[in-house]
């Protein structure tokens, strides 16, 4: 469950950069080998926020695919297992290109 | 903490750059339309690491385990891999030769740490349960609030027995200098390919419990195979805690971390 501490240090980051207005929407990206799960993520967030300043803010995930590109073939691929292995030769000589992303991208604030 | 402003188009930046703030330079790119902003909300960049308040205060632990001359390494595993049976068997054998400081991470009670004590090594519980319910990890600030109750100018290695479970500990940095993990033979060859965050984590898999094998369908090959995809190169060592196989070279591993 460390969905919740994710939310909370999320926030933090959130009144960071809010310089006093109010949050409409908090855009975060997670790669998908971060093992969270979106839809637990934004229930903590609605959960976590209650009665403070960023309640009513919304939590938008964007999830990035984890993908591989072959060292030996150079051909690209998209993880549907978390298996490091070129979907075309096979070969292990690869290198992770996506799926580790964690950060927040984005704010949409309201004048306050 | 950024700079917020607004230009006269009506778009909006924070500029963190230089703040102290951890980036992931990796993944600096222009996120959405900065036109159009006239009316309705004000669109702020941020790209700030979700961790990365977690990640400073590791950094601070760090420092210190370094200042101390100390090894340090994150001991994790699912709930009854055995990682406090191999602890003692640990604490055993190396308490002649090194001086050891254990940070002890449950949830609730003190049970572990009672195991662990009257072996030669400094022990620091740390109980999660204060919270949410408990934390099912050990952040970087848990284990800095441990680290006054031990001599760790006076200790050689610290091993931190982070709370089981296979998902969250992998996630948070603690300011240690290598990751192990200890997987049982009862928990099936597939868990590498369910639980890639906690297996990629990891220098050293120690897979335990090898006594019990003739009596499961354990695959140990396939189950070195799964790990082999998922982490390539990560160490491993064969043990059974409870008859003692395989913890001198385990113990030996240690040892090798203060050394280097």
């Amino acid at each position: 469950m460390h969905e919740l501490s994710l939310c909370r240090s999320i926030a933090g980051i959130a009144g960071d950069h809010s310089a006093g207005h109010s949050v409409e929407r908090v855009r975060v990206r997670i790669g998908a080998l971060r093992q969270v799960v979106p839809e637990t993520l934004v229930y903590c967030w609605g959960v976590l926020n209650e009665g403070t300043d960023l309640a009513g803010s919304t939590l938008e995930v964007e999830h990035v695919p984890a993908a591989i590109d072959c060292t030996a073939c150079g051909a690209h691929t998209l993880l549907s297992l978390p298996a490091l292995r070129c979907g075309t030769c096979n070969s292990s000589d690869v290198v992770l290109v996506s799926g580790e992303e964690f950060l927040v991208t984005s704010l949409d604030l309201t004048e306050a | 903490m950024g700079r917020f402003h607004r230009h006269a188009d009506g778009t909006a930046h924070d500029h963190s750059g230089g703040d102290g703030h951890d980036h992931d330079d990796d993944d600096h790119r222009d996120v959405g339309d900065h036109s159009g902003y006239d009316s309705g909300p004000l669109r702020v960049e941020v790209l700030e690491r979700i961790l990365g308040e977690n990640d400073r205060t590791a950094a601070a632990n760090a420092e210190d385990f370094a200042s101390a001359g100390v090894s340090v390494v994150n001991l994790m595993s699912s709930p009854g891999a055995g990682k406090t049976l191999l602890l003692q068997r640990t604490l055993e054998r190396l308490a002649s030769t090194t001086r050891v400081g254990i940070v002890e991470g449950d949830i609730e009670t003190s049970l572990d740490a009672d195991r662990l004590t009257g072996l030669g090594a400094a022990v620091s519980l740390v109980n999660t349960g204060n919270g949410f319910g408990g934390e099912c990890h050990l952040d970087a600030t848990m284990v800095r609030s441990a680290l006054p109750r031990l001599p760790l100018a006076d200790l050689d290695l610290v091993i931190i027995e982070n709370v089981g479970n296979l998902v969250c500990p992998a996630e948070f940095a603690v300011g240690e200098h290598t990751r192990a993990m200890v997987y049982s033979v009862t928990e099936g060859e597939e868990k590498p390919l369910k639980y890639p965050v906690m297996f990629r984590a990891v220098e050293m898999v120690v897979v335990n419990k090898v006594d019990l094998l003739p009596h499961l369908d354990f695959d140990l090959d396939l189950f070195l195979a799964n790990l082999a995809d998922v982490n390539p190169g990560v160490r491993t060592v064969l043990t059974s805690a409870r008859t003692g196989e395989g913890v001198d070279a385990w113990c030996a591993w240690l040892t090798g971390i203060t050394d280097s």
